[in-house]
């Protein structure tokens, strides 16, 4: 039987590579047979995960892509895209009574206003191929409360809100467009706001005993690109390890 | 100190001013939580440009050793 879950002659763009989910991802993708394009600000270590892929063919853009400029290098030189994982985002933890205009910036900026706007530019410059795959990592924190959280958890609820809507827009051409919900999962941005004993301590609280790792993620992600999941669109897919409200810390 | 001490006091709803002294051990307040260590992380990356991660703050026991961690890194 021919596996459905295959990425073979698929060209797939992942933002945020660098490190983290985003790596994760790619690294999954390259194994499954994908043509891997990386985008992320680090050239260093857009290279150390160019270096982790598996087979040939694989290219790196370096992009800031709360940049107009550096976005519109980046959709130049892109081909047309198979499937595209919008990793990218920063993490923040402020109170509600200390939000400043800054802060709501510096989250919505990378979160929100960049990947909506590369998506739009990408539509423009045709770069996105019929019955392509879009995939969002947003976060269970758009529906999870957890105190301090409220600007990435209003981000991700945004991202979320966004996809749904543009993957009605999408479907006439057979382009599907679903996001990923984690739960915790061991990157750099879960050590944003608290120690690393306070993390060991709430990991144990998951049913499944630990956080996720990019790798997890990351097989969910190939499902969704995959033609496997060729009927789901404006989706939105929760993986926990069982802990359904992020776990207050 | 002081304008700093006044600074720190800020992020607290319930506590006595007279309470913040360059001494007074603050994890032990009753008004403690990780909320209010929050608030401080994001008061002093703010006011005084400093990244202090939570468990350097976890480590300072008073109100001056946050003042003198925060000094040492400016």
């Amino acid at each position: 039987m021919d596996n459905p879950f295959t990425l073979a002659g698929k060209t797939i763009l992942v933002t945020g590579a660098s490190s983290g989910i985003g790596r994760g991802i790619a690294v999954a993708c390259a194994g499954m047979g994908a043509k891997v394009i990386l985008t992320a600000r680090n050239e260093i270590r857009l290279q150390e995960t160019l270096f982790l892929l598996e087979g040939d063919g694989h290219s790196y853009i370096c992009a800031d892509l709360t940049k107009a400029e550096d976005r519109q290098h980046l959709v130049e030189q892109l081909p047309l895209l198979d499937g595209l994982v919008q990793c990218a985002g920063v993490m923040s933890r402020v109170p509600c009574k200390a939000i400043g205009a800054e802060d709501i910036q510096q989250v919505f900026q990378p979160n929100v206003e960049a990947p909506m706007l590369l998506q739009a530019e990408l539509l423009q410059e045709k770069k996105i191929a019929k019955s392509a795959s879009i995939v969002y990592i947003a976060s269970i924190a758009a529906r999870s409360a957890v105190a301090g959280n409220a600007l990435y958890s209003a981000s991700k609820a945004a991202l979320i809100s966004y996809a749904k809507c543009l993957s009605l827009e999408l479907a006439p051409r057979m382009i599907r467009v679903n996001c990923i919900c984690p739960a915790m999962v061991w990157t750099d941005l879960a050590l944003v706001g608290a120690t690393q004993e306070e993390l060991d301590a709430d990991q144990a609280k998951y049913p499944l005993k630990r956080y996720g790792r990019p790798e997890d993620i990351a097989n969910l992600a190939i499902y969704l690109l995959s033609n496997a999941s060729a009927w789901m669109t404006g989706s939105c897919v929760e993986i926990t390890g069982g802990g359904n409200e992020l776990i207050h810390r | 100190m002081e304008e700093f001490i006044k600074n720190f006091a800020n992020q607290w709803d319930e506590t006595e001013p007279e309470v913040f002294t360059p001494e007074c051990a603050f994890h032990e307040l009753e008004e403690w939580s990780s909320l209010t260590g929050l608030a401080i992380l994001n008061m002093v990356a703010k006011k005084y440009g400093v990244k202090i991660a939570p468990m350097e703050l976890k480590n300072c026991v008073t109100i001056a050793d946050l003042y003198n961690l925060i000094q040492s890194k400016q």
